[in-house]
């Protein structure tokens, strides 16, 4: 691409990679605290309609309520911890939780229309003003406009907004080992490289769908859980930086309206609507002994939650619809003909999915289903690798001075293991059941610091070398000139036995994911030894993907998108491999270790990827819990 | 469906480009014309479909698994601040729906913080966020920390104890 000119940003403070909901509070703040410093986003998209927000929400699944006397940070922290089995980083929840509500409240200043509820503060007796709560943490919003309007408030505070920046790596400081300088990319339309020196980086990039193959096939493979634009960079940036990474096995599988995955949140929870088999039975508690008896009563005891109202985990609700299915009895229903007589909650059905799910009213209406006459069909998704939602993948990032024991402390709140380098939403590890509040407040969090890892000069004398900087260049560009010399050998068509272009590449991935690490096709059952067998493929696909292909500039971003999905797929069968147990039954079995097992297993784990060699180290960390001081 | 572009109402003024997240929305050079150049990887977000100035894109639902003869079109208008959709079933059943998307007007309500003092060096070094802790608590108290709120950290799976 000798006729692509290169771009350079130079002497940036705070540069914002990737402007989703992350992204946005990270500029956001940054502005608050550095009001002379060079603040700059270089997103993939339009930061208008970006990220997993950008169709909208119908819900905020993340609030407190504190002014109003509902909930305290440490509610949600036993939440969290009860639905991920144990598995989180209480430090960093705590302070996510305890920063949340201010986000919300400025969301609603900023004209986010968030419905109320007067019924309920004199039933509950809550402070005036509150919300209308779709559960205990869930409050219910008129969502379709949300990332426009959270877009405005980092546009504002932005000096720059580069947008259809597609960021492929992190720059390295040549001058000091393990410290970011920056980020570069291209283009998307112009084709342009581009240069970013920064002294602090703010990764909020997403996390991925689209890793492993997906139940739907041709145009349906469009409609996944997540956006399809969600492509792991999170991950392939900070993995690739050697950013340490934590519970990278901790995929998610979600039960789902069938084909469309409209979210059944507000169905369970506000239109108390409930699954049955297809027989018409309840089904669930059928699942929950043999369930309580592989991952112990501490994590399901089902005589308990009866008490106390004690949550049942997602991956083992989850696991009952998989066990219900592969006995024979399926198809799972979503039992909405009682609530949709009401016409009030007919409207909330319908309006739910047209606020963030469109694809599935257009299903509905394509088939006829009108749920007030029929019970819609409910499934499993395809497993996805993010970290917002109840599934806390990401990197290992320290927590805040006033929280945080040694061994998740090294100085700045959501900084990751190198240097500089913060993270923010998915790309923050431990930490599920952030949401787009959550991960807008991770943004705020990480700016603030990062402000300050400015102004202790932590981030003088950057060194970026030339050489560095044309060496990514001629990398990104390569897909090009292997599709150009390629082409010329063959007559016409997309098959050449000298380059493999990106959707037949990401198909590949699909199937290794899919057949070796706990995919659909084997009813997320995976084992030491299939492990082992889609670790070689992988680093036989890494070669490969040397040759991948490129025919224009759309398609090196889908180049570049499938090689952080491979990167983020690698680090999941990492860290798959590395815990030998069956943690969260549901999103995925180790047929070897059908079983929790607390004593060797109730840890975090952390990968490090060698920069230089590609190799990985595997580690545990140990796992803080809060408690009720005497 | 992915979206399609109705060739008699597309002027190809490129909104629809501008804003697709997935970057699938791309001029043809023959019609000088929008068309979707990826339909499996378009999400059905109704993005571009809400930026055309001249209803010209539509959506049809995935091939693998939606039958023809269905739509869902919306009209979003942000001077009203409002979003109309119109579902029409296979058979021929209508529901429409209309909701808010903002209760301000654009671009007045946010804060340019260069306009604002510097924060102080106390705010600096405390852990409080931009304008906290208003919002955060219920009675005039400061940031939750583990000491206000009585707690502790321990590490180890004996710690994991019920709600």
């Amino acid at each position: 691409m000798s006729h692509c000119k290169t771009i350079v940003e130079d002497n940036i403070d705070i540069l914002v990679v990737g402007a989703g909901l992350g992204g946005t509070g990270a500029a956001y703040e940054a502005r608050y605290w550095g009001r002379n410093k060079k603040i700059v986003i270089a997103e993939k998209a339009n930061i208008n309609r970006s990220g997993a927000v950008a169709q909208g929400l119908y819900a905020i699944n993340c609030y407190m309520g504190t002014r109003f006397g509902e909930n305290n940070p440490e509610d949600h922290v036993r939440y969290a911890r009860i639905d991920l089995m144990g598995m989180v980083r209480e430090d960093l929840l705590f302070d996510m939780a305890r920063h949340v509500d201010s986000a919300v409240h400025k969301f609603e200043e900023w004209g986010l229309p968030l419905m109320k509820d007067p019924k309920r503060e004199n039933a509950e007796g809550l402070a005036k003003g509150a919300y209308m709560r779709e559960g205990k943490w869930q409050i219910m919003i008129h969502g379709e406009s949300y990332k426009p309007i959270v877009a405005e408030a980092a546009t504002k505070q932005a000096d720059k907004v580069y947008n259809r920046i597609m960021v492929t790596h992190l720059l390295m400081d040549d001058a000091k080992d393990n410290r970011v300088a920056g980020c570069v990319g291209f283009n998307v339309r112009t084709g342009n490289y581009h240069v970013f020196k920064s002294k602090a980086t703010i990764v909020g990039a997403g996390g991925a769908s689209n890793i492993f193959k997906p139940r739907s096939v041709g145009e349906g493979a469009g409609r996944v859980w997540y956006a399809p634009w969600s492509s792991g960079s999170a991950y392939g940036l900070l993995i690739e930086a050697g950013a340490k990474m934590t519970q990278m096995e901790n995929r998610i599988v979600l039960a789902r309206f069938k084909d469309g995955y409209g979210p059944v949140g507000a169905y369970f929870l506000h239109l108390h609507t409930y699954t049955q088999n297809g027989y018409g039975e309840e089904y669930e508690s059928n699942w929950f002994p043999e369930l309580e008896e592989r991952v112990g009563k501490r994590y399901l005891n089902t005589e308990a939650s009866h008490v106390s109202a004690r949550p049942i985990p997602t991956c083992l609700r989850t696991s009952a619809i998989i066990s219900e299915i592969n006995a024979g009895r399926g198809p799972i229903h979503m039992v909405t003909m009682e609530a949709f007589q009401d016409p009030h909650l007919e409207e909330v059905g319908w309006e739910n999915f047209l606020g963030m799910t469109v694809g599935q009213a257009v299903l509905w209406a394509a088939t006829d289903i009108d749920p007030k006459y029929i019970n819609p069909e409910l499934t499993t998704s395809e497993p996805y690798v993010m970290g917002s939602h109840a599934t806390a993948c990401g990197a290992w990032c320290s927590g805040p001075a006033d929280l945080s024991p040694p061994e998740y402390f090294w100085g700045y709140n959501r900084m990751t293991s190198v240097e500089g380098l913060f993270g923010a939403g998915d790309a923050v590890g431990g930490t599920p059941h952030a949401f787009s509040s959550g991960s807008f407040t991770e943004g705020r969090l990480a700016a603030k610091a990062a402000c300050q890892y400015v102004d202790d000069g932590k981030g003088e004398g950057i060194v970026v070398s030339d050489k560095q900087i044309a060496d990514r260049k001629a990398q990104i560009f390569q897909p090009l000139e292997t599709y150009r010399i390629g082409r010329n050998e063959i007559v016409a068509g997309t098959v050449s036995p000298s380059y493999i272009l990106p959707m037949p590449g990401l198909q590949r991935l699909q199937k290794i994911m899919d057949e070796y690490c706990g995919g659909v096709t084997v009813s997320y059952m995976t084992n030491d030894k299939l492990l082992n067998m889609g670790m070689q493929k992988m680093a036989i696909m890494e070669e490969d993907l040397e040759k991948l292909g490129a025919e224009d500039i759309h398609q090196l971003m889908r180049a570049w998108e499938l090689k952080h999905r491979h990167r983020t797929s690698e680090c999941v069968f990492q860290h798959t491999f590395f815990r030998k147990e069956t943690r969260w039954p549901g999103y995925y079995y180790r047929g070897d270790a059908m079983k929790l097992d607390d004593d060797n297993w109730h840890v975090l784990t952390v990968s490090h990827r060698d920069r230089d060699t590609g190799a990985y180290t595997m580690s545990k960390a140990p796992c803080y819990h809060l408690v009720n001081d005497e | 469906m992915p979206t399609f572009v109705y060739m008699t109402r597309c002027d190809g003024c490129g909104h629809c480009v501008d804003i697709c997240p997935s970057d699938i929305m791309h001029i043809d050079e023959k019609y000088r014309r929008a068309y979707n150049i990826e339909p499996n990887m378009c999400w059905e977000c109704y993005s571009c479909v809400k930026a055309c100035p001249h209803q010209a894109i539509d959506v049809r639902g995935y091939a693998d698994f939606a039958p023809l003869g269905h739509s869902v079109r919306t009209i979003r208008d942000e001077e009203k601040g409002t979003i109309a959709w119109r579902v029409k079933f296979r058979d021929g059943r209508v529901k429409n729906f209309l909701s808010p998307i903002t209760t301000q007007p654009w671009g007045t309500k946010i804060q340019d913080f260069r306009e604002l003092d510097e924060p102080t060096a106390e705010m600096r070094n405390s852990e409080l966020l931009a304008f906290e802790p208003k919002y955060i608590r219920m009675d005039d108290g400061g940031l939750h920390t583990l000491e206000t709120n009585k707690l502790s950290l321990k590490a180890g799976g004996e710690y994991h104890e019920s709600l």
